[in-house]
């Protein structure tokens, strides 16, 4: 699989916890993030324990971190949030390099840090080392509401197909000299999302046709069926 | 390949279809196909052409007339039976290959016919094989070429081994090489085809036989070639022919290879 080819986040290995079943692999993600969340903000030794956890089990997965750590740029909003708290929080204030901070701020801001970079990483991780189909096996066999994994699996199958749409629309947009440079030209992007929205509805009617025509029901085969 | 007594495949009486908003799309239309024609569909677009596909496997519901499929009248009691023998293959493969995998996807008409088990695996694995396309059961639909998602597309019908194959405009948007190999696909297939196309030549190589529709009804019905050099007819109903293309110079069509399930000479080329 070369670059381009699968989905983004999945890194192609055969490590352990590439072979381990998805569907222990998501309880496992489950039960960690809730025992992180669970504790307190100010048990930074616990927090510190976790990560070595996980850096643990990235090991074993044989992802390279620079993988990883570049897909951790959607933690940034987490982190600019963070940034932010010690200055806008209440109460008791302490000096560092001159400035003067909230202590609950200081102590929410890393909470926040941890939690969410130690969700990141885990999510990432079990990304990289399972495919969406068989991350969608997993969920199945975990019981979860068939229509919800029906819902899930369109969302992996089409993906590519409205990114590619897209891209598609934008490629067109600029080609006839448009850019998005300046806020004034924002409502041409509103308007395309608008249009790529009804596309994707009426892709939606098309597939649902598609499917009425093979006898659709209803129901789905499993996904389990096929590995 | 004559019909003798048995009822067509396709028997369309006197359709007439208008849509919710009022606009009418079909003006009483008559078609018969029998077993083992291969019919190409043609027409200027906005005749009718996927509205009248629309009413053979029952998604649209005759405004007046009749359509039947082997005798079988089209209506929601029996709405399954009738979508196992029409099998219809959509323009956009991105619309008709929606699961995981091919063998998911080709799997998913038999699954829905009730086939679970070895019988599902053994048809799915028959039709990707009479497209040539079995060495990418595993494979993510979307990670194929466009070209063979349209093949696959084709096996998800074939799998439901339907009695008549219904293919919306099954040569657009392919590469030469990719429209003659599924040409060669259809030409290997042991079932009857109504093929809805623009590509005139397609139909030319393809189908004896050629039905135009034009306003929502049929104007012409007839031998492809008869249709194609018939210049008043042609001018008439918006068909043109492509540049450089005359039916009466291009000699007769590659012979059809039909019978032999799947060993057909032409289809040997497509499994690279």
């Amino acid at each position: 699989m070369g670059a381009g080819h699968g989905h983004r986040l999945h890194y192609h290995g055969h490590s352990p916890l590439h072979r381990a079943p998805a569907h222990l692999k998501l309880l496992g993600l489950l039960g960690f993030m809730l025992v992180v969340v669970a504790t307190p903000d100010h048990w930074f030794a616990a927090f510190g324990a976790y990560l070595l956890v996980l850096l643990g089990v990235v090991a074993l997965s044989q992802v390279p971190p620079t993988y990883l750590l570049k897909r951790m740029v959607v933690e940034v909003p987490f982190v600019v949030f963070a940034l932010v708290l010690p200055f806008v929080a209440y109460g008791e204030q302490v000096e560092v390099l001159g400035l003067s901070l909230s202590r609950p701020g200081l102590l929410a801001a890393f909470g926040i840090l941890a939690t969410a970079t130690l969700g990141v990483l885990a999510s990432l991780t079990l990304a990289a080392t399972t495919e969406p189909q068989a991350l969608l096996a997993g969920l199945e066999r975990l019981r979860v509401p068939s229509l919800l994994v029906q819902i899930m699996s369109f969302m992996v199958r089409y993906l590519d197909v409205v990114t590619g749409e897209m891209q598609r629309m934008r490629v067109a947009r600029e080609s006839r000299g448009f850019s998005a440079r300046d806020p004034r030209q924002w409502p041409v992007i509103a308007r395309s999302t608008g249009a790529l929205f009804i596309r994707s509805y009426e892709r939606g009617e098309r597939v649902h046709l598609a499917m009425l025509s093979r006898g659709y029901t209803g129901t789905m085969p499993e996904h389990g069926g096929h590995r | 390949m004559s019909a003798g007594r048995e009822p067509p495949v396709l028997d369309v009486r006197g359709l007439a279809y208008a849509y919710p908003d009022g606009h009418q799309a079909l003006y009483g239309v008559d078609l018969q196909v029998h077993r083992g024609e291969r019919v190409a569909l043609l027409g200027p677009n906005g005749a009718g052409k996927t509205t009248l596909v629309l009413h053979l496997n029952g998604i649209h519901t005759a405004g007046a007339g009749s359509v039947s499929v082997s005798g079988l009248p089209v209506g929601k009691e029996h709405l399954q039976e009738v979508r196992r023998r029409v099998g219809i293959v959509f323009q956009d493969p991105d619309d008709q290959l929606f699961m995981g995998s091919v063998r998911a996807d080709v799997a998913f008409g038999p699954h829905n016919l009730g086939l679970r088990g070895a019988a599902l695996e053994a048809r799915v694995m028959a039709a990707l094989e009479q497209v040539g396309m079995a060495a990418y059961a595993d494979r993510p639909p979307h990670h194929l070429s466009f070209g063979q998602r349209r093949r696959v597309a084709v096996a998800t019908v074939l799998a439901m081994e339907p009695e008549v194959l219904v293919l919306d405009e099954p040569s657009s948007n392919l590469d030469p090489a990719s429209r003659r190999e599924l040409a060669d696909v259809l030409r290997a297939l042991d079932v009857t085809v109504l093929m809805v196309t623009h590509d005139l030549p397609y139909a030319l190589e393809l189908c004896p036989r050629s039905v135009v529709l034009h306003d929502g009804q049929v104007v012409a019905d007839g031998a492809t070639y008869d249709v194609l050099t018939d210049d008043a007819l042609m001018r008439a109903h918006r068909l043109e022919l492509p540049f450089g293309f005359d039916p009466r110079t291009v000699g007769a069509p590659p012979a059809a290879s039909r019978g032999g399930h799947g060993s057909g000479s032409g289809v040997d080329s497509v499994t690279t």
